[in-house]
């Protein structure tokens, strides 16, 4: 157990930003909660996995809906705190800790902002690893934990208790609740007991956003480039630098996809990048060639600062560094590959790990 | 009869003022010295301007004005308004407080009346809940005599401006016309805690502005000239002055704006990246239909965190009176320290004591200026060096600036672009324009007025072409309303940002509208413009 102050929410958000694939919803809503919520309650009790009893029920907390909407109506706090209640009483047992499901983006921050309120210790374990768009592409439901019964509540006091045969169907009737709603919820989802945790989360996870947060603003102050240490903390590799020269976006069942297309700097001078994104940047391809592919992680950076850049927030000339990370090895099996892989988001493609693709590159 | 206007644009280190006829020859430029308390030095500008014209003040009928008197004001903390801010949005919202995220001395200064009330939308335009219109009195009752300024943000008011314009009415009913009223909607975009920062930084420099308004009003008239006065906004156009000291923050960064429109009108040159060279700094930006790009990020002003519209420029420390450092190992340091408007004391070419920037281009025979035999005992070959890293490093800001590897051309304007060469590195030519000296002052001169919207439209319900028409026709509409000739106008800007895990194809439209100034005299047909 150790303690989460002011000082790591920092870090964390930016760390949270570099996960979050280009989506997940900008960090920043969430970690000024986080920081009111500490100024208010405290610092935060950070366990390790192996801390939690087998038995102890964990709730992770997350919101569900479009970050647009989360930035102009932001939360009142007590939203994650009914869900957390109304879920409590249906179960008839005590929650013992939360933790995010989802480590990119504004996730990562919403659990830790509950917890101080609460005084609930938070586990550094998520169900993704980085950022994904539906409720069921957590590794816990690799493992068959059910995603309800799950608890969405809005500032209104609406509350509405889902049980549902699987978790597509959580995904599609919280999906359309959700609009009705008011466009942004906060739920409280997958309930499980300790040793499931253990069993099927990413571990560690926050931790590691707090490490990549503290190099990028270590790098920042000592006026360095901080891309070397972020693959170092996260065994990824540079896939392309350049300029970005053109963007496509549309929206298309409720997602902006599109293109990005970066025109080679330095080492990939001559070279053309296509990035490819349905609000997360799912696959790299440099000339035609995949360089990355969901699951495993793409990230863009800002050159000069090493700031991880969102889809949105990408525009003609950025100039940057596009990075891919291994995945958490629970994506990469057939089931895994299924539920997040290349073929799930429409690409005709079969998944190959980064690094062989990278092997394939240096052969050639 | 003939018509004239003037343009004058405040910057760090001069206040450059222009006198052009109807069609935009340059009479007379002149630069004075930015004082301290900047009016000043606005007189001095316009009074020498005019008398080196030898125009007749009745044939001026246009005044055009950039300034940092607001970002100063918000910079320095100083002469800031007493304001309270009122967020409609409860029950939701409340988890973060207004001005959570701004600097602790602003806060203590702009923090002391802070309401969170009951109402605001949703994202598709319901309510979120009632506005509660009670508790609104009961505020501005409570107010009376403790403010001078008002900053109203409400939940989606980009979408629905409803509770937020009643929420206004019941505030004036209370309180009256003393007490200057800011809605969010009018100043920045979906976003609500850095349109709230971006409302209540407005309300607190509502007196700047009103006395900067002013004070310009009783210079001309002092100088016999009744114009029409407007203000440059940081878009590259103008506002009247009664919108200006409604929404004086839009005039924040009119002056790296004020250089690219003046770039663009000087060469022709609607698509051009411009190099502003200053005393202290070199700014980059970009034109695009003879407008400054946007920045698409955050932007903050004095440590908070805004989401109006700002140019997008990039800065470096170099100007023409850039500090030299040259070390007994042959190395050297430029910059990031000047001399600034000093550099006629300072400079060695001007019998100062101070290596600058300049120096270095007299040194070397690219600029013509003061007494080059001041710097001919110094080491060619050092100098050489000197002056190609400060080439590389505006080479370098030039091409972070461009949109593609495809040579752009470059426009030098601003005192200190005599440091640069003909040639540089990503240029498809590099233009210097006669007056560039003063091309921030023409810019602000010849701007036009403008209008924007954004606003999400749910694109399902009419159709993308439709709600597209829709939209220009509101940016149209705008424009207008601050001013424009309804024959002249024509959309400069529109985007479209699609939102995610939203209903009806939820899209982001941003249109401006822009146009030639309907002037008071066309409507009355006394002079065409």
């Amino acid at each position: 157990m150790r303690l989460l102050g002011k000082e790591e929410i920092e870090n964390i958000a930016i760390g949270a930003a570099l996960l979050g694939t280009g989506g997940g919803g900008d960090p920043y809503i969430g970690k000024l909660m986080a920081l009111q919520a500490i100024e208010e309650h405290g610092p935060i009790r950070l366990l390790d996995p192996e801390e939690v009893p087998d038995d102890a029920l964990i709730v992770p907390s997350a919101m569900m809906g479009a970050p647009t909407v989360m930035i102009e109506k932001v939360p009142n706090g007590e939203e994650a705190i009914a869900a957390f209640k109304s879920l409590e009483e249906y179960l008839g047992k005590e929650i013992y800790a939360t933790m995010p499901i989802e480590a990119g983006g504004i996730n990562s921050l919403l659990p830790l902002a509950l917890a101080a309120t609460l005084g609930l210790p938070v586990i550094d374990a998520d169900g993704m690893g980085r950022a994904f768009p539906e409720l069921q592409m957590v590794t816990f439901y690799l493992e068959g934990v059910s995603a309800t019964p799950m608890v969405l509540s809005d500032e209104k006091k609406n509350s509405l208790l889902l049980n549902t045969i699987d978790s597509v169907w959580a995904e599609r009737i919280a999906r359309t609740a959700t609009i009705e709603m008011g466009g942004s919820v906060m739920l409280a989802i997958y309930p499980m007991e300790g040793r499931v945790v253990k069993q099927s989360a990413i571990k560690n996870i926050l931790s590691l956003e707090e490490k990549i947060g503290a190099e990028i603003r270590a790098a920042k102050k000592e006026n360095e480039n901080p891309v070397d240490r972020i693959l170092g903390l996260t065994a990824g590799r540079v896939l392309f630098q350049g300029k970005v020269t053109d963007i496509n976006r549309k929206t298309q069942d409720g997602f902006a996809k599109g293109t990005a297309t970066i025109e080679g700097l330095n080492d990939n001078k001559n070279e053309e990048c296509k990035l490819h994104f349905q609000n997360e940047h799912l696959l790299a391809q440099v000339d035609g060639r995949t360089v990355c592919v969901t699951p495993d992680l793409i990230t863009v950076l800002d050159s000069d600062t090493g700031m991880p850049i969102t889809t949105e927030g990408l525009r003609y000339g950025s100039r940057c560094t596009v990075i891919g990370m291994p995945c958490d090895p629970k994506w990469r099996t057939e089931k895994g590959i299924e539920v997040t892989g290349p073929r799930y988001f429409g690409y005709d493609l079969d998944f190959q790990p980064l690094e062989e693709l990278h092997l394939v590159k240096e052969e050639i | 009869m003939a018509s004239y206007r003037i343009g004058i644009d405040v910057g760090g280190t001069h206040t450059d003022a222009v006198l052009l006829d109807e069609a935009y020859n340059v009479i007379s430029e002149v630069k004075a010295t930015t004082t301290e308390d900047v009016s000043s030095g606005i007189y001095q500008a316009l009074k020498r301007v005019v008398a080196a014209s030898g125009v007749p003040v009745e044939q001026i009928h246009y005044a055009m004005l950039g300034t940092t008197h607001c970002t100063n004001a918000i910079v320095e903390r100083k002469r800031l308004n007493k304001v309270a801010a009122i967020r409609i949005g409860a029950p939701a919202t409340t988890a973060i407080k207004p001005l959570v995220g701004v600097p602790d001395d602003l806060r203590s200064i702009l923090g002391k009346h802070l309401y969170i009330v009951r109402g605001g939308n949703e994202f598709d335009g319901r309510e979120i809940v009632p506005l509660d219109e009670e508790r609104i009195r009961e505020i501005a009752e409570e107010l009376k005599g403790q403010v001078d300024s008002i900053a109203i943000t409400s939940v989606f008011s980009p979408v629905s401006t409803q509770h937020e314009t009643r929420a206004g009415e019941i505030v004036r009913e209370v309180l009256g016309d003393e007490v200057a009223v800011s809605l969010s909607s009018e100043i920045g975009s979906v976003g609500l805690l850095e349109r709230e920062n971006a409302t209540i930084l407005n309300a607190a420099i509502v007196d700047v502005a009103t006395s900067t308004a002013n004070g310009f009003i009783k210079a001309l008239e002092q100088e016999g000239i009744h114009a029409d006065i407007f203000f440059g906004q940081n878009d590259g156009t103008l506002m009247s002055v009664e919108y200006t000291v409604k929404y004086p923050i839009l005039t924040i960064a009119c002056g790296p704006t004020n250089s690219l429109r003046g770039a663009a009108y000087l060469t022709d040159h609607p698509d051009a990246l411009v190099v502003d060279v200053g005393g202290t700094t070199t700014d980059v930006g970009v034109l695009v239909a003879s407008f400054p790009r946007q920045s698409s990020l955050a932007v903050e002003i004095g440590g908070v965190r805004t989401n109006f519209r700002m140019p997008d420029i990039a800065s470096i420390g170099l100007g023409g009176g850039t500090i030299i450092t040259l070390n007994e190992d042959g190395s050297f340091q430029i910059g990031p320290e000047s001399v600034g408007y000093r550099l006629i004391e300072k400079g060695l070419v001007f019998g100062g004591d101070t290596l600058t920037t300049t120096d270095v281009a007299v040194a070397l025979g690219i600029a013509d200026l003061g007494d080059p035999s001041l710097v001919s005992h110094l080491d060619k070959e050092v100098l050489k060096k000197v002056y190609t890293k400060m080439v590389d490093m505006a080479e370098e800001t030039i091409d972070k600036m461009k949109t593609s590897s495809d040579p752009v051309p470059v426009i030098l304007v601003g005192g200190g672009s005599i440091l640069f060469p003909t040639e540089l590195k990503g240029a498809s030519k590099v233009i210097k324009p006669e007056n560039s000296g003063v091309a921030n002052a023409i810019g602000s001169a010849i701007s036009q007025v403008s209008g924007q919207i954004e606003k999400i439209f749910k694109t399902d319900e009419l159709g993308r072409e439709e709600t597209l028409a829709l939209a220009k026709k509101m940016a149209f509409d705008e424009a207008i309303q601050a001013g424009a000739d309804p024959d002249d106008l024509v959309i400069v800007d529109l985007e479209e940002v699609p939102l995610s895990y939203l209903p009806g194809n939820a899209t982001k439209i941003r249109v401006k509208a822009a146009g030639g100034l309907l002037s008071e005299r066309k409507l009355t047909g006394a002079a065409p413009l």
